[in-house]
């Protein structure tokens, strides 16, 4: 029965679903409200069973995830930003010991300048950590996704990444329909660990490895990534036969068909492109959208047999790689390998919660169809600000900080310049 | 302290042989039965301060919980030595993730273990004073304040070993390591800095906080064995002599570890609650200088210029731990 409810809810009330073992939980904004109903859950008796850690920081919350996976728990953190590069040794941690965590990244910005609004810089940070990254399009595929996702770390023994759009997703109250216990007892069998500690047949877990055997391992946490490039979209398929309900898989293509143009994109703004390219569609024009769920496993063939039509792409991306660009796109067009690559455009929009305008996409879009897009494009990009900020910094080594500059210009801040 | 200490003394070295003593005193690792944590074969240098008092201290806990045991490692020497791919010393489920998490990783096995209802099996978690007192001192201090059911047990040799010998957060002042170096007008590490995780440890009002050293492993064993038979948050400081960083002699071990307590530079003592509940007495004051002087760290205070004003500081404070924990009251 689908109910109305917050995105960070609906995600507590499917993790609870699952009957995690043990929580490790440190507050950052947007991912707060869901280890606060997590924590409601766990006292009122409602999520039994579990241990709810309060912990002292993202790097022990992950910590915790680290000792109670080990010992055969089913264990279960959020974060978001700055807590998730707090954490980040640990998070190569978990996954180089091969544990089964999941966590909800709550998508915010990293600073400075401090931010704690949406995009994608957090997690994409974490591209190479070896841990799987599934992302949500709407708050029932977020729900749905970490159901999938302890399905999915348990079998590879990989830890999981569910990234969700801070705010966007988080706060908003919307229609779910919540994966039932029954579902999730039918999808979800317990945990059985590969490795666990054990006082009846001891082992060493995290022992020291050089030279001589760490490429292996590292080729073997490569391959088991590329295993659940098969597993997620049978996953995906078994979790439908239970609740009806289509989510995760690699990739998912919309009006792609007979497109000649594609519109790339991962998470909630697939939602606002799917709206701007079925007002295109209207006036005939032959687009369609590839939103990508998977982005670790990078799904290389789905994404190539899905634009094996396109004439041109244009990746939207809610983060980029300074000093180079697009993360996703670099990607996309690795797909192309041993193919001839149609031209292609990296947008970067969204940045720091900026809302991604349907003007803005069809105006993108228009050039991108004239082929006159720049390849790296900053959509919305205020050109009167930064050129009057390199201007200061041409004329002045001591400009000044950058962002203080950008907000005097713009009239928020008023006070005088140093 | 519950434990009635041993009170015979071999002449000149106040060691105490296994042979010497009735059986029902003997130690753990007297035993041919013992449980034996971490077995030979490691690759610890010798004399390792470090590797007896995991040995000790591990082995006392695994007999105290029937071998119900789990351990946590942080990186240092200790995990370093004892697991080189494919080889492993332990022989009770071990678990290494960093350097700075152990306390927090332990934390994470005991809830673990809670949610699972198993409150047969009990955890320990282990490190060097770099990891402790340093890095690991705020997942540390978090475990402590949870009161998380944890027995921390501390290797402290006065730096970081593993890295090749640099400065900790309990590296005494004046002490020469490769980040304080002897050279300038104040060598070594300066005075006024550092760390009393016993007595920060206290202040959380944790169940149980000891101090032990390798010079006295009987009373090793029996804080280990006394933390297992309580729960909660406890910590156990043991002081481990480091051949390789401190500049001692291997064969020296015990008796650098014995000089650092009866000086009155290490105090040996016991908490419950927060509270100062028993303290190992000096049988005999001996003298910083004595103890000092057996380690090339502290060289440079005796040559190639004699620095009796820096000696004399380092008296003042083991005079000071002396007061504070009355070591000279009784005995
Ligand atoms: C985050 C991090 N920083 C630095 C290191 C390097 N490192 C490994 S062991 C160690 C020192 C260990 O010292 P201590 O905890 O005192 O243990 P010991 O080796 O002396 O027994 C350091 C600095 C590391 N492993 N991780
Ligand atoms: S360096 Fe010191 S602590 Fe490390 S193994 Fe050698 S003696 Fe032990």
């Amino acid at each position: 029965m689908p109910v109305q409810i917050e995105g960070s809810q609906a995600v507590a009330a499917a993790v609870a679903a699952c009957r995690p073992q043990v929580i490790g939980a440190y507050p950052i904004s947007p991912q707060t409200h869901i280890v606060e109903t997590l924590s409601r859950l766990v006292k009122s008796g409602e999520l039994p069973g579990c241990e709810y850690v309060n912990v002292e920081s993202e790097f022990a919350a992950m910590s915790v995830c680290i000792g109670a996976s080990a010992t055969g728990a089913r264990s279960y953190t959020a974060t978001a930003s700055q807590g998730l590069l707090y954490m980040v040794e640990a998070v190569y941690n978990a996954s180089g010991l091969g544990l089964p965590i999941v966590m909800t990244v709550a998508n915010r910005a990293i600073g400075a300048p401090i931010n704690i609004w949406n995009d994608h810089s957090d997690a994409m940070s974490q591209r190479d950590s070896g841990w799987l990254q599934l992302y949500a399009e709407t708050n029932q595929e977020a729900a749905d996704l970490h159901v999938q996702a302890f399905r999915i770390a348990e079998a590879l023994s990989l830890p999981v990444m569910v990234c969700m759009d801070g705010f966007i997703l988080t706060h908003a109250v919307e229609q779910v329909e919540l994966p039932t216990l029954e579902q999730v007892e039918a999808f979800l069998p317990p945990f059985q660990p590969r490795q666990v500690l054990d006082v009846d047949d001891p082992v060493s877990i995290g022992a020291m490895v050089g030279p001589e055997a760490f490429t292996e391992v590292r080729y073997l946490a490569h391959d088991r990534q590329v295993q659940a490039l098969d597993l997620i979209p049978q996953v995906a398929l078994e979790y439908a036969a239970i609740t009806g309900r289509e989510a995760g898989g690699l990739v998912r293509p919309y009006r792609l068909d007979d497109a000649e143009t594609a519109v790339i994109a991962l998470g909630s703004a697939l939602g606002t492109i799917k709206d701007v390219v079925d007002e295109r569609r209207e006036r005939g024009e032959r687009i369609g959208v590839l939103g990508i769920t998977s982005f670790r496993p990078f799904p290389l063939e789905a994404v190539r047999h899905a634009l094996a039509g396109v004439m041109r792409f244009v990746v939207v991306e809610k983060a980029f790689s300074a000093g180079i660009g697009g993360i996703v796109d670099s990607h996309v067009r690795m797909a192309f390998r041993g193919h001839t690559v149609p031209p292609n455009y990296t947008v970067i929009a969204g940045l720091g919660g900026r809302p991604i305008l349907k003007r803005s996409l069809h105006a993108m879009l228009e050039e991108a169809m004239a082929d006159r897009l720049a390849p790296l494009t900053f959509l919305d990009l205020n050109h009167d600000l930064v050129d009057a900020e390199l201007a200061r910094q041409r004329a002045d080594v001591r400009s000044g900080p950058m962002a203080e500059n950008l907000l005097r210009d713009l009239g928020t801040v008023r006070s005088a310049p140093h | 302290m519950t434990e009635a200490p041993i009170r015979f003394y071999q002449v000149g070295s106040f060691a105490v042989g296994n042979r010497l003593l009735p059986l029902e005193v003997r130690t753990v690792q007297a035993e041919s039965d013992r449980s034996n944590a971490i077995t030979s074969g490691h690759r610890a240098c010798q004399g390792c301060g470090e590797a007896l008092g995991a040995r000790y201290a591990l082995d006392a806990a695994m007999a105290a919980t029937k071998g119900q045991m789990f351990a946590v490692n942080a990186t240092g020497c200790l995990e370093v030595f004892s697991t080189p791919y494919p080889e492993t010393s332990w022989r009770l489920p071990w678990l290494h993730s960093l350097f700075g998490n152990a306390p927090a990783v332990a934390t994470g096995v005991a809830a673990a273990l809670k949610a699972q209802g198993r409150d047969d099996i009990r955890v320990v978690a282990q490190g060097g004073d770099g990891g402790t007192v340093d890095i690991g001192f705020a997942c540390l201090s978090g475990m402590f304040e949870r009161n998380d059911d944890v027995l921390y047990i501390c290797y402290d040799n006065e730096g970081y070993m593993n890295t090749g010998v640099q400065r900790s957060g309990a590296t005494p002042p004046a002490a020469r390591t490769m980040t304080t170096q002897a050279v300038g007008d104040d060598p070594g590490n300066v005075f006024g800095q550092g760390k009393d995780v016993p007595r920060i440890a206290m202040a959380h009002e944790i169940p149980y906080v000891a101090t032990a050293t390798v010079a006295d492993l009987h009373d090793l064993e029996a804080k280990a064995t006394k933390a297992m038979s309580m729960r909660g948050a406890r910590y156990l400081h043991v002081l481990v002599p480091c051949p390789l960083g401190w500049g001692s002699e291997s064969s020296a071990t015990l008796a650098v570890a014995r000089g650092a307590t009866q000086s009155g530079l290490f105090p040996v003592f016991e908490a419950e609650g927060g509270e100062v509940t028993g303290v190992t007495p000096i049988r005999r004051q001996v003298p910083v200088e004595d103890y000092l002087s057996m380690q090339k760290r502290f060289a440079h205070l005796f040559s190639p210029r004699r620095r009796d004003d820096v000696i004399a500081r380092v008296q003042a404070q083991a005079d000071k731990n002396i007061r504070r924990y009355g070591l000279l009251e009784e005995s």
